[in-house]
């Protein structure tokens, strides 16, 4: 199997396996218990916290675990849209979110706050002026995304947070995508809010954070218990919690070296795929794009097909058609790039690892310039351009 | 996800092609969702369908439908070839996921486009017959587009 669906979920590391396993078998214990049999569980939360901290150049206290990336985004915009209230209700994102931002923002829609989607150019990268335009007196929140899921567009992130903080508006990232791939600093960039999820760098699923700068007043997301200062009750997930801190350890001891080696694969795949099949163009941006994410889009032919016959082929990929969005419409990023429908529904995302070879990508391309060919041979949209094509030259002689 | 009859139909989709001057052709769906269907029908002098050929811009369950309803209508008359619905097609594919379904429907309206279009070269009409709604022409534009 040749896995290059690493935006959708990572394979854990080693490390992080190793590192959950003592706290499902033998340490148990409940972090907020008072004898020391709990200690190994509160030591194993508070060194994560610590080093994600550090690695964001934040403070621990700074640092509260989540669910998960998801759960972050939901509170980083609803606890600050209730907690911001009194001081407008006008909220600024961009076209391009996750769902987690995008969905949460239509939720707040309807409570009676108004959001302003700030478009992109068509290498999916944040219009800066569109954006400045949108800020308001009553703006309480910029939410912009660190890097794109679905194209990789890594945005300019210290730009929107230092014009956040020249007109006092707090400023929210998602940085799912590029949190322990790509280097991130909170004080430099400005960013108040930063959410992260654990699988997405070899951590386990169902656990991440959301950095709050602290002095910002936003609100419990779950009330109960004590736990994450009283912000997010409920036991922790310490095996997760264990695993993710291992994860985000191996990612940034390796991350120099695994950044160099995607980009070196990667450019290799995209210059093979331009290269070699016709009819086609890559989405997102060339250069500001995250290390292993190469997205594609083959005209005439419709994603979903695609994706089932490189699975045939032991290729895991993912593709923005309707069809794998449950949905009638394509990508919403492929859209808001200015793709037509049938384009945007023919496209292709493959993200590498760190473990993705050259050979692997020789392998995948050889397949899929076969693959691209069968379905367009079958497809009504190529026979009409080649007959037009052929109408077209027999004018021109 | 798929039934292994769909999964047969998509990977070894039958009667995948053109004809040349066909009775009929039938084209329906549009790119903007991401589905496009145009069957061929051959019908002989006594009114039966002697070869279908369909060409499918279309996910997995798209293929398999058009395929499954190429087989279902070819050496059919055509008031056979009215009563082959989206049910029967879904039906003789061991069925659909629900959001596949529409697949299903698409099929039926493209074998109905290709004999309205047959009806309408003949000047006849074929009981139950109407004039098919969908068309690929809200597209056309962006198809120009060159890069």
């Amino acid at each position: 199997m040749i896995y290059l669906d690493n935006a959708a979920t990572t394979k854990p590391y080693p490390e992080a396996v190793e590192a959950m396993l003592p706290y499902l078998n033998e340490y148990y214990g409940n972090p907020s218990s008072i004898y020391s049999f709990s200690d190994k569980s509160k030591e194993v939360i508070r060194d994560t916290r610590d080093f994600i901290a550090d690695s964001l150049h934040a403070k621990s206290e700074e640092i509260y675990f989540t669910a998960g990336g998801s759960e972050s985004d939901n509170w980083a915009l609803k606890a600050t849209a209730e907690a911001y209230a009194l001081k407008g209700k006008h909220i600024i994102t961009s076209k391009i979110e996750h769902h987690a931002i995008l969905h949460t923002c239509q939720y707040l829609e309807k409570q009676g706050y108004e959001i302003t989607y700030v478009g992109v150019d068509e290498n999916g990268i944040l219009n800066m002026e569109e954006l400045k335009a949108a800020i308001r007196e009553d703006t309480i929140l910029i939410s912009i995304m660190f890097a794109n899921n679905e194209i990789g567009t890594i945005q300019p992130i210290k730009e929107i947070g230092a014009l956040a903080r020249e007109h006092g508006i707090l400023f929210h990232t998602d940085a799912v995508q590029a949190y322990a791939q790509i280097p991130i600093d909170v004080e430099e960039m400005n960013i108040d809010m930063l959410s992260g999820s654990g699988h997405k760098f070899g951590g386990p699923k169902g656990v991440g954070f959301l950095y709050i700068r602290k002095g910002i007043k936003i609100r419990s997301f779950v009330h109960g218990g004590a736990q994450e200062r009283s912000r997010r009750a409920g036991t922790e997930n310490v095996p997760g919690i264990a695993g993710m801190g291992a994860a985000a350890k191996h990612s940034f001891r390796i991350m120099e070296e695994k950044i160099k080696k995607e980009i070196e694969i990667r450019d290799y795949l995209i210059d093979r795929v331009l290269g070699e099949i016709p009819y086609c163009r890559l989405n997102g941006d060339r250069n500001r794009r995250l290390p292993g994410n190469a997205n594609f889009s083959f005209r005439f032919i419709e994603g979903e097909s695609m994706l089932i016959h490189l699975d045939q082929k032991g290729i895991c990929a993912s593709s923005g058609s309707a069809c794998t969005s449950g949905s009638l419409d394509p990508s919403h990023v492929l859209l808001a790039i200015g793709l037509p429908h049938e384009i945007a529904h023919g496209s292709l995302r493959l993200t590498l690892s760190e473990e993705t070879s050259k050979e692997e990508m020789d392998y995948v391309v050889d397949n899929l310039k076969e693959i691209v060919s069968y379905i367009r041979n079958m497809s009504p949209l190529y026979e009409d351009f080649v007959k037009a094509q052929g109408k077209k030259e027999n004018r021109d002689v | 996800m798929y039934s292994e009859k769909v999964m047969d139909h998509f990977n070894n989709p039958r009667n995948v092609g053109e004809i040349e001057d066909a009775s009929g052709v039938g084209t329906v769906g549009n790119a903007k969702c991401g589905d496009i269907m145009r069957i061929y029908l051959d019908i002989d002098d006594n009114g039966i369908i002697r070869d279908c050929k369909f060409k499918t811009f279309g996910c997995g369950a798209a293929v398999a439908t058009s395929s499954m309803a190429t087989e279902l209508v070819k050496g059919k008359s055509i008031e056979e070839a009215m009563k082959v619905t989206n049910k029967a097609v879904m039906e003789a594919l061991d069925g659909l996921p629900p959001v596949k379904v529409h697949c299903s429907l698409l099929a039926e309206e493209a074998i109905h486009a290709a004999l309205w279009d047959y009806a309408q070269k003949h000047n006849i009409t074929i009981e139950g017959l109407s004039q098919p709604k969908s068309d690929i022409h809200e597209g056309e534009e962006a198809e120009e587009e060159e890069y």
